[in-house]
This record gives structure tokens, sequence and C-alpha cells, in this order.
């Protein structure tokens, strides 16, 4: 009895001890898988802080995963980056541009995503999507982060102060631009001294008049930038030129961007990152939008939309499963949200609540939407559409080139590479 | 013994002249000639921004040097350049022989004017670029300013926007950065020229004039050999001022592009615009060291042999 007694209690302990060290074994084999490590490569140095409040919510579902955020001056990020993925390192999630080559120079270098692998590309208009497409072999890479939008700010009480509302057509913006500069009140803080302003200024002002059918005739291989549409819209921008800022020729962006800001102009033709940076200048300012005025009444009113980055899993990465986790975080509405309101951006996921009345507006303006036409089709070869329009617009401003020679000059260009416009 | 005193002696003195060359050679060879090297290799190479591709041979250069559209930029800037050379040499080298003249001469207050003249020089190009962009803005700049206020208001101009004034008001932003350097260099030159030859030439009857073209100018010719040599290289490599003040496109539509930018814009692509293309963008680069080094060379020599002759 006793015999057998002891028996059992050196079997149980043996067993108990056994149990034991399997459970320590287990727990110390567990362990690297709790506190998985994961790098994300940003450019966006300025959104350190939001980033960790960020990650901190997206650690409540992954407890088990740590997302470390790098940032990289911005003008230098690409250099970077392609460094690092051409020598196969780099972080597992990296933050890629959109279009074209998003960036990265070469498809090798990401993990090519679609639909099973991250469900939460339904949560994003067809746009986005195609927005972190590679051109070179039209696989999805990215989950988009943020779209711009370009349209026309004003100063709600300078517009009081002349008696003006917001414009619906192309007349009633010249009408409006004309009684502000009665009153004494420059219509626009615009300027076009630095190149890429021109482009903005394009987008935010024509887009209803070029349309969105342009895009797609031109896409289609159907018209070029010849094309009266086109043309047309030039002629109609070249007509207000001089409701711009005082010498425009030689106000540059950030001499406009205070014009505006300090409230001495009424209007600013640009993008909607533009409002965080009004309103940092100058608190007090009271913002309202428009879309790009028409050019008869009941045209569809259109802004322009491009989307500005997304995020990528590094095919040199070993830990494509917790990058993948985070990448789905992403594409989530409370990340959107997040995202939104902590960084003043606009999220194009659906169902993303924006605490910021104008974004929210934005976000509805966007519904109605044609694309930047030249950073989204038209940048992918030297010399880009971009270039060609802002140097063309500039000079037509300038009074030294005439919408249809702007139209022929980006046509000629575009044409070196673009197969449809080679005649 | 005494062989090997005299071996175990000249190892140790080629230990130590190895000690003294080696880490310079090391430093040149990591940060000058491998950096040229490499850029070198690369324009031989098809590249998608920073990612390399295939070899192409030399068919990047072509593109830059005739291709349809790199070409037409590439020569627009190069004519840019030269301009910004010749002007330079009068506006700033010319400007600063004179200069040196008058100091040279000592004049009331020289010793206060030959700091002032020397002053902008120490300052960045950053901070010069900077405030010339204020002074020159069409609205508030002190450029206009002044105009108005003596009366010639009319000749107010959005000076860095108009494709007829935005290059020269660059022009002259740098000589007021740099005058200082040539008028030093001449300054020196001048006082290394003995006071006899100038007594002897006033007494011949030289006027003031003839004094500095027919005397002075000839004996300086060493300083100018310097100056213009520099002058030469800091125009065909002028980057940070347009940079600054007309931005990477050198606006307004391209009226102030320099070989510069356009390098810079190719390789590295222009962020609100462009592309990286390190393949069109190091031929570009090959190309301006090439010829920088040949015609430098060539000035050099040249000068040099007009130094004797004089």
């Amino acid at each position: 009895m006793l015999a057998g007694n002891m028996t059992k209690s050196i079997v149980r302990r043996t067993i108990g001890k056994l149990a034991l060290t399997m459970f320590v074994a287990a727990t110390a084999l567990a362990a690297p898988a709790q506190a998985e490590d994961i790098t994300m490569w940003s450019w966006r140095q300025e959104d350190k802080a939001a980033y960790a409040k960020l990650i901190a919510a997206f650690r409540k579902h992954h407890p088990d995963i740590n997302v470390k955020f790098e940032a990289f001056e911005a003008a230098n990020y690409n250099t970077v980056l392609s460094t690092a993925l051409a020598g196969g390192t780099g972080p597992d999630v990296v933050q890629v541009r959109a279009y074209g080559t998003l960036g990265v120079g070469k498809p090798d270098y990401l993990v090519p995503l679609d639909k099973t692998m991250v469900p939460e590309f339904a949560n994003f208009p067809d746009s986005a999507i195609a927005a972190e497409t590679m051109r070179a072999d039209g696989k999805l890479y990215a989950v988009p982060l943020a779209s711009q939008t370009m349209l026309i700010i004003y100063n709600k009480e300078l517009f009081e102060k002349a008696g003006v509302t917001p414009p619906n057509t192309w007349d009633e913006l010249v009408t409006v631009s004309k009684t502000l500069k009665e009153k004494g009140i420059n219509p626009f803080g615009n300027g076009t001294a630095t190149a890429w302003q021109n482009e903005t200024i394009v987008g935010a002002l024509l887009s209803s008049q070029i349309g969105a059918q342009f895009e797609q005739d031109v896409l289609a291989g159907k018209a070029d930038f010849t094309d009266a549409r086109f043309v047309g819209a030039l002629t109609r921008l070249n007509e207000i030129k001089d409701y711009f800022a005082p010498n425009f020729s030689g106000v540059d962006y950030a001499a406009s961007q205070q014009l505006f800001a300090a409230g001495r102009a009424a209007m600013f033709a640009g993008g909607s990152f533009e409002i965080a940076n009004f309103l940092r200048q100058n608190p007090k300012l009271k913002l309202g939008l428009f879309p790009s005025p028409v050019a008869k009444a009941g045209d569809p009113k259109l802004v322009a939309l491009y989307y500005d980055g997304g995020y990528a899993i590094n095919a040199a990465s070993k830990k494509r499963e917790a990058a993948l986790k985070f990448l789905r975080f992403i594409g989530t509405p409370e990340f959107g949200t997040a995202f939104s309101n902590d960084l003043q951006n606009i999220s194009p996921i659906k169902g993303v609540n924006f605490e910021n009345p104008l974004l929210k507006e934005v976000a509805t303006l966007n519904q109605s939407a044609m694309s930047y036409i030249m950073l989204v089709n038209f940048r992918y070869q030297e010399p880009t559409g971009s270039v060609l329009l802002q140097s063309g617009v500039q000079k037509m401003l300038a009074g030294k080139a005439t919408p249809a020679e702007v139209g022929a000059e980006i046509t000629k260009g575009i044409a070196t590479y673009y197969a449809p416009f080679k005649k | 013994m005494q062989t090997d005193y005299r071996n175990r002696e000249r190892r140790r003195r080629a230990a130590w002249i190895a000690f003294l060359i080696l880490p310079p050679l090391a430093i040149m060879l990591t940060f000058v000639v491998w950096p040229l090297l490499s850029a070198l290799s690369a324009a031989f190479y098809r590249w998608e921004g920073m990612a390399q591709g295939e070899f192409v041979g030399l068919k990047n250069f072509a593109d830059v040097l005739f291709g349809d559209h790199f070409a037409a930029l590439t020569w627009r800037a190069f004519r840019h350049n030269l301009f910004v050379f010749f002007a330079l040499f009068v506006v700033q080298n010319s400007v600063g022989f004179l200069l040196a003249w008058f100091i040279y001469r000592e004049p009331f207050g020289f010793r206060f004017h030959r700091i002032a003249i020397f002053m902008p020089v120490i300052l960045s190009t950053v901070l010069v670029g900077f405030l010339w962009k204020l002074f020159l803005d069409p609205n508030f700049g002190l450029v206009n300013q002044l105009l108005e206020m003596i009366g010639l208001g009319q000749l107010r101009q959005p000076w860095l926007g108009q494709e007829t004034t935005a290059l020269p008001a660059l022009v002259l932003a740098n000589a007021w950065h740099w005058v200082g350097f040539p008028a030093l260099v001449y300054l020196a030159g001048m006082q290394r020229i003995p006071r006899e030859i100038l007594e002897a030439a006033k007494l011949d009857g030289c006027n003031g004039w003839q004094m500095l073209t027919r005397v002075v100018w000839p004996l300086v010719t060493p300083s100018t050999t310097i100056t213009l040599t520099l002058l030469f290289i800091g125009a065909f490599n002028w980057f940070e001022l347009p940079y600054i003040m007309a931005g990477l496109d050198g606006s307004p539509y391209g009226s102030t592009d320099v070989l510069g930018l356009y390098f810079y814009r190719t390789a590295f692509g222009n962020q609100t615009a462009g592309l990286q293309d390190f393949g069109h963008g190091n031929a570009l680069a090959v190309l301006m060291f090439l010829f920088i080094a040949a015609v430098a060379t060539v000035i050099t020599q040249y000068l040099r042999k007009r130094e004797i002759a004089l």
C-alpha cells in the first residue's frame, strides 16, 4: 500500500515536473512570437506622434505584434528606400508613393496583394485601388492611404464683406471676382512663379470644364490635348488671370499662401492639403470650399482627385504574416477615421467619420471627381504630363503662349512615349 | 651589419611615407575617385528610378545630347550657363577688378570698404538666395519699393517671374554675393606691383584710364587666370542660387534652367512634376565634368601663356 502510494506520488511528481518543464519550454518558445517586431518606413517625420497612437490602436487587436515607426526626410525618402530595397534590406512595411512604379522602381521589391489577402480592399473606391497598382505589371501592391483634392478654398468673411456667394458657373466666378476686385479685395491669392502651382490651378479651377469624359477619351486614344475641351478650358483660365495675386508671375507658392492666410485674398485655387496649412498659419480664418465652376448650369461639378501614397510589404521581409495583419488594419474604417482626424488628412476608406467639417465636405465633393489628370496618368515617363502642363500654363499666363500652343506642346511631348498620340 | 641598419632605416622611411600618404589617398579614392567612376559606370545603364536596369552602352549620352526630349533641354541649359559665365565675367569679375583698383588707391575709409565688399562672400548661399528672393518680391520687395521711392515706379517688375529678367536677376544676386572674391584676388595682385613702375608711368604722362588698362591690367594677369578659371567652373556648376531662387524647374518655364538644375532634376527627380532617372542624370553629370575639366585646362594653359607674353 505504502509502496504503492509512494510509487503513485513519485509518478505524480514526475508528471507534475514534466508538465511544468513542458509549460516553461512552451512559453519560452512562444515568447518571441508574442513580441514580434516589425518595422515600417515613412516619409512623414512630422507624423511620428500620430503614428504612435495609430500603432497603439493596432496593438489592441494584435498585442503580439510590435510596430516600429521610422521616418526619413521626404526629399530623400525615395533614394533611401530604393537603395535599401535594391540591397535586399529595408523595413517590413513600406510607405510607397502612388501611380507608376509607386516610387520603388521595380515590382519585384514588393509583395503583390489581392482581395483574398486583404479583404479590406473592398472598403476603397476603384480609383484608389488603381492608384496603388504598378504600371509595369498591373498588379496591386499597396493599401491606399490618403487622397488629395484640387478645389477652391474661400474666405467666408471676405465673401460676406463683398456680398458675394460661392459661384456655380464660370460666368458667376468672373462676376464674383470682379465684385471682389471692385471692393478692393484680391480675388485670388494664387501666383504662378512656382511651377507646380500651375498644375494645381488647372485642376482646381478647370476640372468641371475639361470633364471626366475628356480624360476617358484621352486614355482611350480618342482625344489628345489639342482637344477643344482642354484648350477651351485654358482659354477661360487665361481670361481670369487678372484676378490672381498682383504681379502673379513673380509671386511664388509661399507668398501666395501668405496672401490668402493673412486674409488679403478671398480665394485660393489649390489642394485640400492647404486647409490644414491655412488654419495653422491663421486659426481665425473661416474657410469654405467649392468645386471647379461649370461652363453652364446643370453640368456636373467636378473636383480633381489623386491618391497620395499607401503601405506595401517588402518582398524581402521575413515577417510577412505580421506585416499583412498591419496592412489589413490600415484598410479599416477605424484606422481611416483616426488617421483623418489626427493628421487632418482625407482617408479614402468608406465609412470614415470626419470630425473636421471641412474635411467632411472634401470627402463629399470627392464623390463627384475626375482624376488630377497629369499626375494620375502621365507621370511615368519624361517629359511627364505634369512638367509640360506646368511650364505651358506658366508661359500662357505670362502671355507668352496661346492656349492652343500649350495644348499642342503637351501633346507633342507626351507623344514621344504614348502611342495613341503618335501620328 | 651596416646594410642591415640601412635596410631597416629604408623600411622605416617607407613606412613613414606610407603613413603620411595612405590616409589622404584612401579618402581621395573613397570620396572622389570612386563616386566619379561609379557615376561613369551608372551612365551606361538604363535605370528605373534608382533601380539599375540593363546595359545600354552610350544611349544615355546620345539621348541627352541629341535625343528627342532631352537634347533641347540640355542645350537650353548650356546656353544659360554660357550667358551666366559671360554676364558674371562682366558684373562680377570686372566690377571686382574696378573695386580692387578703387580700394588699392586707398581712398578715405578704404579699410571699411575692403571689409564691406568682402562681407557677403562669407554668407551662405542659402541665406543670400532667400534674402534676394525677398528683395525681388514684386509686391513688397525692397527693389520695387526703392524704385518707387526714387520716382521710377514705372520700372517695377516681377523680376523673378519674367523670362527676360529672371536670369539677369539671379546673375546680379550672385555677383552681389561673390564680387568680394575677385576684388580681393585683384587687390592682392595690385599690391604686388612695384610702386616704381606706377610712378614711372605717371611721370611718362599716363592718365588714370591708361594707367588702369595699359599698366595695371597686364600686370595682374595671374589674378585674371585664377578668377576666370574659378568663375568658369562656378558658372557651369551653378546650382544652389538658382535652386533656391527659381526652383528645380528653372522657373518661369525654364528660363533660368541651368545644367546643374537639369542634372539634379533628371537624376533625383522633381517631387512635384518629374521622375528619377539615374542613367540620363549620370550621363549629364559625366558630360558636365568632362566639359568643365577640359575647358578649365585649356583656359589655364592659354592664360598662363598669355601671362608670360604680357
